[in-house]
């Protein structure tokens, strides 16, 4: 099937690399820290690169995730699947609730209150230590087990990540090309236009911002079993602009330009290590240019220039992008 | 039982008066916030790193040996020269791009003054001597430090200042033109670029005097603005976005409710009090306090 | 038969009234006109019939429904359709799925399903894939269905906003200046697929600044001005009315 070419190239990708190289740290710890980012990446993809919308806040649902499968596992003993749903039905309560007055706003206003939110919750994860476990945070979660196998190394760990990565990307993949993901698209396009064809707009930001924040909550449920502890640093404002960042750098309203963005973004941490002191510095700094000089995302970037070759070779082929265009000058 | 009220009473005004303090620096960074907004529809996440680099920069001049008065005045053009920077290489190369994309690029902004911050002064978290004395002050029933006076006085003098500016001033009003239609400003003869680059001088130098005016009662370390600059930006939509004296009136009311709800209810969740204000009132007043509705022309 | 009809309606922003008690009724099946000079209040009307804005007073009834309270979205599903003056195209999309957009309100998929990718949604998919493509034909934009909305000229982008309220299978369609911008060949064009829409049944509700399209298409023209009532009546009665002559051609004539 053409329209799945891609995620199979990719899935195979993601398959092969441990198998070719199964004790290589960069593939199975580096590799599940980028296929977790994935999940977080393409789910608020969503929300911000197809709907138009944007959320400073996401690291919060990330965290409830997370925390529900830390405690209800730890404190109550309960079985760590049904946990981890317990935390999807958690965040889908959460992120309904919330939705209601946030998505009224646009703009500024809609980035000031989903920035409020992720640092209130994040303070009550701080704050209420006695299920939290405060700062010091919450360890020995156990692990996740599947027909009686423990995931209990990197390599398993990776193809359990992998899985759910996996399902996510597709997941996305398939609602954008439906009558759903049009809908969303419309949102984007043009809000008034959406409603005079009958779309219901505030339903449907709304249901994209629950969808993007089950993804979250999944992701932090997995987190935080496959680190065994869990504390409210990884959950604070300064992640959840990380993953705003793998959207927006890798390119927004792309599914494999988020991939992309999460695989850039959580390598590029980790080579800056080298640099030590000026790891900030240069974070930074690459922030600021991969924005200013390719604004439509490092994803389709990359390919106008591949294409642009290609094109060059086998003789000019002109094909104007306007609409990229007219999509970076909208608000 | 009366003296009960009495003493409750006392401490009301006491964290008031610090409240009201505190609130005038989420007023001046708010303010910053706003001016950018205004002029250039960017919302500046690098707003609170002006304010520690204000800060920052005093305590290394005076580590080198200027003198106070001196180290304070080369601080704030130290920042300025920021401001201009952030404006030249990052704002106006970027023109055009998207809400999101503008985010990016002043986060970036911030993690990279942070970062260099870092280099500079390490993570060592520094203290800042007061203008005058840490003598303090009893005024009816709150007790002051006088920098506690300083950071009021100069935040009135300074709100006053920059609402003459845009009111009364050519280039104010030019600015103005700019934030309302730049096309239209060019075409009038007004130097959109250079309005642009002040209104980002502006708004680094208030940050600047913001982050001197705190430091000496909060401390400075390399990463002191984050907080300080999402308040601010709280700050500014609660006064509804683009309302220079709303930003004003949001930080006040931000700083003196943190102040006593810290005081009253639960210290721990101080940082979140301002959080849960903007949630409420956005809650019922989408566009903040003193902000407009705008209607698209379709 | 009246399908739509609007009794004392009023807006005002602030001071200013940009619509005063106005009342008209459109018949099914007709092409109805609504003309005045800049700032009558056209597209204000327009915008209180799709619940963008809300009257200040008076009402719209619609099919015998009260269209008051009323979200955009719910207004769309009582079949009204409309294109923009200021066009509205979804410029992130392709042509065709523009128009596929416009056939929301005949498909069920929702974001479930969507996600599982059952066999009810390829279906529904084929189906939308046909309509879409039967709205397009109608305005002569097959040819272009892969492009991306963004790269066609403004001529086609009109044609792409009637193809996509077409889609949603409309018993009333508010045309906003269709032939604005337009040069002779295409306001030709654009007239000929009025007659269409109209032979197919659909009620037009027509603002337009072109008289010579407005005076042979339409069966009856409403004049605005300052948001008033000037004159009403089929286009021979409206060009000779004093009052509509008096307010575009001024006082002198």
């Amino acid at each position: 099937m053409n329209r799945l070419k891609g995620f199979y190239v990719y899935a195979a990708v993601v398959a092969l690399l441990p198998i070719l190289f199964p004790d290589n740290y960069f593939v199975t710890v580096v590799g599940a820290t980028i296929l977790l980012n994935v999940i977080l990446a393409v789910g608020l993809n969503l929300f911000i690169g197809y709907a138009g919308q944007i959320s400073l806040g996401h690291a919060a649902f990330f965290g409830i995730g997370a925390y529900s499968s830390a405690v209800l596992t730890t404190r109550f003993e309960l079985n760590a699947w049904l946990a981890m749903l317990v935390g999807l039905g958690l965040v889908y309560v959460i992120a309904n609730l919330v939705a209601r007055p946030i998505l009224k706003l646009k703009g500024h206003y809609l980035a000031m209150a989903t920035l409020g939110f992720g640092i209130i919750v994040n303070i009550i994860l701080v704050q209420e230590s006695s299920w939290s476990g405060g700062p010091d945070g919450l360890g020995d979660i156990p692990t996740l087990s599947l027909f009686g196998f423990d995931i209990d190394t990197d390599l398993r760990w990776y193809g359990m990540i992998a899985f759910f990565s996996l399902a996510a990307i597709l997941v996305s993949l398939n609602i954008i090309d439906s009558r759903a993901g049009r809908e969303l698209r419309a949102v984007h396009g043009s809000e008034f236009a959406a409603q005079m064809m009958g779309v219901d707009t505030v339903r449907t930001r709304t249901n994209v911002f629950v969808l993007s924040a089950m993804f979250a909550s999944l992701a932090g449920s997995l987190f935080a079993h496959q680190q065994a502890f869990v504390s409210p640093e990884s959950f604070g404002f300064g992640f959840s602009i990380e993953i705003v960042t793998m959207v927006v750098l890798g390119g927004m309203a792309s599914t494999y330009g988020a991939v992309f963005g999460a695989i850039v973004l959580t390598l590029l941490p980790e080579t800056l290590v080298v640099f030590e002191d000026y790891e900030m510095l240069i974070f930074g700094g690459i922030l600021m240019g991969g924005m200013i000089f390719m604004p439509q995302g490092l994803f389709v970037f990359l390919t106008q220039k591949i294409r642009t070759v290609l094109n060059h070779r086998s003789g000019p082929s002109p094909k104007p992008q306007d609409a990229q265009k007219t999509l970076e000058c909208d608000s | 039982m009366l003296s009960e009220v009495k003493l409750m009473f006392d401490q009301i005004i006491q964290f008031l008066a610090t409240g009201l303090s505190i609130g005038s620096t989420y007023a001046l960074v708010g303010l910053g916030f706003a001016i950018i907004y205004n002029a250039s529809g960017v919302v500046n996440f690098a707003q609170g790193e002006f304010v520690m680099l204000g800060a920052m920069s005093v305590v290394g001049l005076l580590g080198a040996g200027v003198p106070y008065p001196l180290a304070l005045l080369v601080a704030i053009a130290i920042v300025t020269l920021v401001g201009f920077s952030l404006n030249k290489f990052a704002i106006e190369p970027a023109r055009g791009a998207s809400v999101v994309a503008t985010i990016i690029i002043t986060i970036g902004a911030s993690i990279l003054l942070r970062g260099a911050a870092l280099l500079i002064w390490g993570k060592d978290i520094f203290s800042m001597p007061a203008f005058t004395g840490d003598e303090p002050i009893q005024i009816g029933a709150a007790t002051l430090v006088p920098q506690n006076l300083w950071i009021m006085g100069i935040t009135v003098i300074l709100v006053l200042g920059v609402r003459y500016f845009f009111d009364k001033t050519l280039i104010g009003k030019a600015i103005l033109a700019c934030s309302c239609n730049k096309t239209a400003a060019g075409l009038v003869g007004i130097n959109v670029k250079l309005m642009l680059l002040t209104s980002y001088g502006l708004s680094a130098a208030i940050g600047a005097v913001a982050g001197l005016l705190i430091a000496p009662i909060a401390f400075t370390s390399f990463d002191a603005g984050t907080m300080l600059g999402l308040k601010g930006f709280a700050a500014a939509i609660l006064g509804g976005m683009g309302s220079s004296m709303g930003a004003v009136a949001g930080g006040l009311v931000l700083g003196v409710l943190e102040s006593l709800g810290a005081g009253l209810i639960s210290s721990g969740y101080k940082d979140a009090i301002a959080f849960v204000i903007i949630l409420a009132v956005l809650f019922f007043k989408p566009s903040g306090l003193f902000g407009f509705k705008s209607v698209d022309r379709v | 038969m009246t399908i739509l009809q609007a009794v004392n309606l009023d807006k005002h922003f602030g001071g200013v009234a940009a619509v005063t008690d106005l009342s008209f009724s459109v018949t099914e099946g007709e092409i109805y006109s609504v003309i005045g000079p800049n700032g009558a209040g056209k597209t204000t009307l327009f915008n209180m019939l799709c619940g963008y804005y809300v009257p200040s007073g008076g009402s719209i009834t619609f099919a015998g429904k009260d269209l008051a309270g009323m979200e955009t979205h719910q207004i769309a599903a009582q079949g009204i359709s409309r294109t923009f003056q200021n066009l509205q195209v979804f410029y992130n999309m392709t042509v065709l799925e523009n128009v596929m957009v416009g056939c929301h309100m005949r498909t069920r998929t929702g974001l479930i399903k969507a996600a599982l990718r059952l066999p009810s949604v390829i279906r529904e998919e084929r189906q939308v894939r046909e309509w879409s493509l039967e709205a397009l034909t109608l305005c002569g934009l097959e040819h272009l269905a892969d492009r991306e909305a963004g790269s066609l000229p403004y001529g086609e982008l009109k044609r792409l906003e009637i193809a996509r309220a077409l889609a949603s299978d409309p018993k009333f369609l508010a045309m906003d200046e269709p032939a604005a911008g337009l040069n002779d060949t295409e306001t030709v064009e654009m007239r000929q697929l009025i007659q269409r829409l109209k032979e197919r049944g659909i009620t037009i509700l027509l603002v337009e600044h072109n008289m010579g399209l407005v005076m042979q298409i339409s069966d009856r023209v409403l004049v605005l001005g300052f948001g008033c009532l000037l004159a009403e009546g089929t286009p021979q009665e409206v060009q000779n009315n004093p009052a509509v002559i008096k307010a575009y051609l001024g006082e002198d004539v």
